[in-house]
């Protein structure tokens, strides 16, 4: 069996390598420090690890205040706080301005550990993403999820990082690199096309790989890059394929379906079906149980896609 | 050490110029927050020409002094301090609220020379400057860093969640001035929300609370040097101040908040501050000629 990692596993190491590499790097932490395993930069860089408690709001403007004084601060708590409780905070005090501010969304979307549904955030994507200024990514495995903190650093401005909870299978390419506003291709296929990102992915490319069987081909691109999407990418997808399917854990308003809706009618307009939670609040339970519950499984999504390339209309 | 009868005059002139300045800009403007801007001009002049090391010609020297308006509101008094200082061209200010100017009508980090922080949703400033004075601690250069929050603001719950937190850090380089001008938007704070027993709340939350008549530049010379001796801990500045501080036909009111004023109050608030007749005749004649 391939290596599962979840990338909150790998980002307390890449941001402690990072710490040690540029002495600008500090984190900012929400009483979250323990489940976001943030917590090996807190030991190595005691000095540079501010705790400010429960107080998502507070913590925004302290660490809009760093980078006004040079710093990069990575500021972190659960994904639904940043965006909704301190959605204020992020546009005045750190978007507005374009500060340096590196925002990371623990437990995004669904999967909080049976948390339900005043800590799943299915709306910090759409939060995010109409902020200007704010570029937003969700990377889909862990070792995109330590490219992403690297390439954060290097970036100027303010980004919003999700960071899935959950351990998943390595599914980028060798050799690949993220870069922002940038898809990559992991399945090709001309029957339909499918964009997802993120904690869905890996259902999405078993859901994918099942049809292959049943001779049905479908392209598949990884849209980590949420803010700006890869334009180009969604376009030549869909003429290849000229039906396009978003996969989203998040509310299907605001989220990647949402985006890709917006390239298409302008662009090039294509049946598009769009795969999430259908503008309800999540509940408790496993991610199991969850992705049964609103239909995302990859059961489900193989189901849609099927249903999607063999509709007429 | 108390300050010479010379330094309290030229800081009063000071405070008197950015009180005509703001006048100016407003009427010019058609509307602008005068009550909240007319309560700090002391402040301003205070701690622009007396407390803070700043550099005219280097806006953003990397230990200057930082001042974060949280009352972003204000912002009229701010720009015409700046102006003072020479961080914009007294040119500028006829722009206030012009889309694609600097002097937006909440002040703008990046877009206006010494503006700190963007401002104007209010509760925000303290948490940015404790991560400004957090900054200093651990960059390694010195600086000290000022706030102004509102007391209508203070009923912001984040004021609080910083409240708690710079004592936390031991931030001996932040200093936060409360605006204590009685009035919130639409009515008196203690109608709106009540701060009091403010001390006791300010006191209890691990910070030295100091009390200074806002209007007195002494006082608030004094309340500055007290500040600078307190070691291990931030310091909070209840500055009592009046709402419309000088614009007599409506000082000391929730109305004065923002403000539109008619040709005969302009003509009488720039005549209370003092203008040479010919400088109020020709503001007044390019009043006319814009509107």
């Amino acid at each position: 069996m391939a290596e599962r990692l979840a990338p909150r596993d790998v980002i307390g190491k890449a941001l402690t390598d990072l710490g040690r590499r540029n002495p600008k790097v500090v984190c900012v932490d929400a009483d979250f420090n323990v489940a976001s395993k943030i917590t090996e930069f807190q030991k190595t860089f005691p000095e540079r690890f501010i705790q400010v408690g429960i107080a998502e709001q507070n913590m925004m403007g302290i660490a809009a205040g760093l980078a006004t004084v040079g710093f990069i601060p990575f500021a972190s708590t659960i994904s639904a706080f940043t965006s909704r409780r301190a959605c204020d905070q992020v546009t005045t005090s750190i978007a507005l301005p374009r500060l340096n501010v590196k925002i990371m969304g623990l437990y995004p979307g669904l999967f909080v550990g049976k948390n339900g549904a005043s800590h799943q955030s299915l709306e910090d994507i759409g939060i995010m993403r109409s902020i200007a200024n704010m570029a937003v990514v969700h990377p889909s495995d862990a070792n995109e999820m330590v490219q992403v903190v690297d390439w954060a650093a290097e970036y100027q401005g303010p980004v919003y990082i999700r960071v899935g909870r959950d351990p998943a299978p390595l599914m980028m390419p060798k050799g690949y690199k993220f870069q922002l506003g940038k898809a990559v291709t992991l399945r090709e296929g001309r029957d339909v096309g499918v964009i997802a990102y993120g904690d869905l992915l890996e259902d999405t490319l078993t859901a994918v790989d099942g049809l292959a069987k049943k001779g049905i081909e479908a392209g598949v691109l990884n849209m980590s890059s949420l803010k700006p999407v890869d334009e180009e990418e969604i376009v030549r997808l869909a003429e290849e394929t000229g039906r396009i399917i978003t996969v989203d854990n998040h509310n299907i308003i605001g989220g990647l379906g949402s985006a890709v809706a917006e390239v298409l009618c302008e662009k090039r307009p294509t049946r598009l079906r769009r795969i999430g939670i259908r503008d309800v609040f999540g509940k408790s339970g496993t991610n199991d149980e969850m992705k049964k519950y609103f239909g995302i499984s990859a059961d489900d999504i193989a189901r849609q896609i099927e249903d999607f390339v063999r509709s007429k209309a | 050490m108390m300050p010479g009868v010379s330094e309290v005059k030229r800081l009063e002139d000071i405070a008197n110029r950015i009180r005509v300045k703001v006048v100016k800009m407003i009427a010019r403007s058609g509307i602008g927050h005068g009550g909240g801007a007319m309560s700090i001009a002391e402040l301003l002049a205070v701690l622009y020409f007396h407390e803070m090391k700043v550099n005219p010609r280097d806006p953003k020297m990397a230990n200057r002094d930082r001042f974060v308006l949280s009352k972003g509101h204000g912002c009229p008094a701010l720009y015409a301090a700046f102006s003072e200082v020479g961080f914009i061209d007294e040119s500028v200010l006829p722009t206030l609220h012009h889309a694609d100017g600097p002097l937006q009508m909440h002040p703008e980090l990046g877009l206006c020379p010494g503006v700190e922080m963007s401002s104007g949703a209010l509760g925000q400033g303290i948490s940015a400057g404790i991560g400004m004075a957090l900054g200093s601690r651990l960059s390694g250069v010195p600086f000290r860093v000022y706030v102004c929050i509102g007391d209508g603001e203070s009923a912001e719950g984040q004021i609080w969640e910083a409240a708690m937190c710079a004592p936390k850090y031991k931030l001996d380089n932040l200093v936060v001035i409360l605006d204590y001008n009685k009035f919130a938007l639409t009515d008196k704070v203690d109608d709106v929300m009540s701060l009091e027993p403010l001390r006791d709340k300010w006191t209890a939350f691990g910070w030295h609370v100091i009390e200074a008549n806002g209007h007195s530049i002494p006082q608030l010379i004094r309340a500055f040097d007290e500040a600078r001796t307190i070691k291990g801990r931030p310091s909070f500045i209840i500055m009592h101040t009046v709402k419309g501080r000088g614009m007599k036909y409506i000082e000391d009111t929730a109305a004065s908040h923002s403000i539109s004023p008619t040709l005969d109050q302009v003509e009488a608030m720039l005549t209370d501050f003092c203008c040479e007749i010919e400088e109020v005749k020709r503001t007044l004649a390019g009043l006319k000629e814009k509107h």
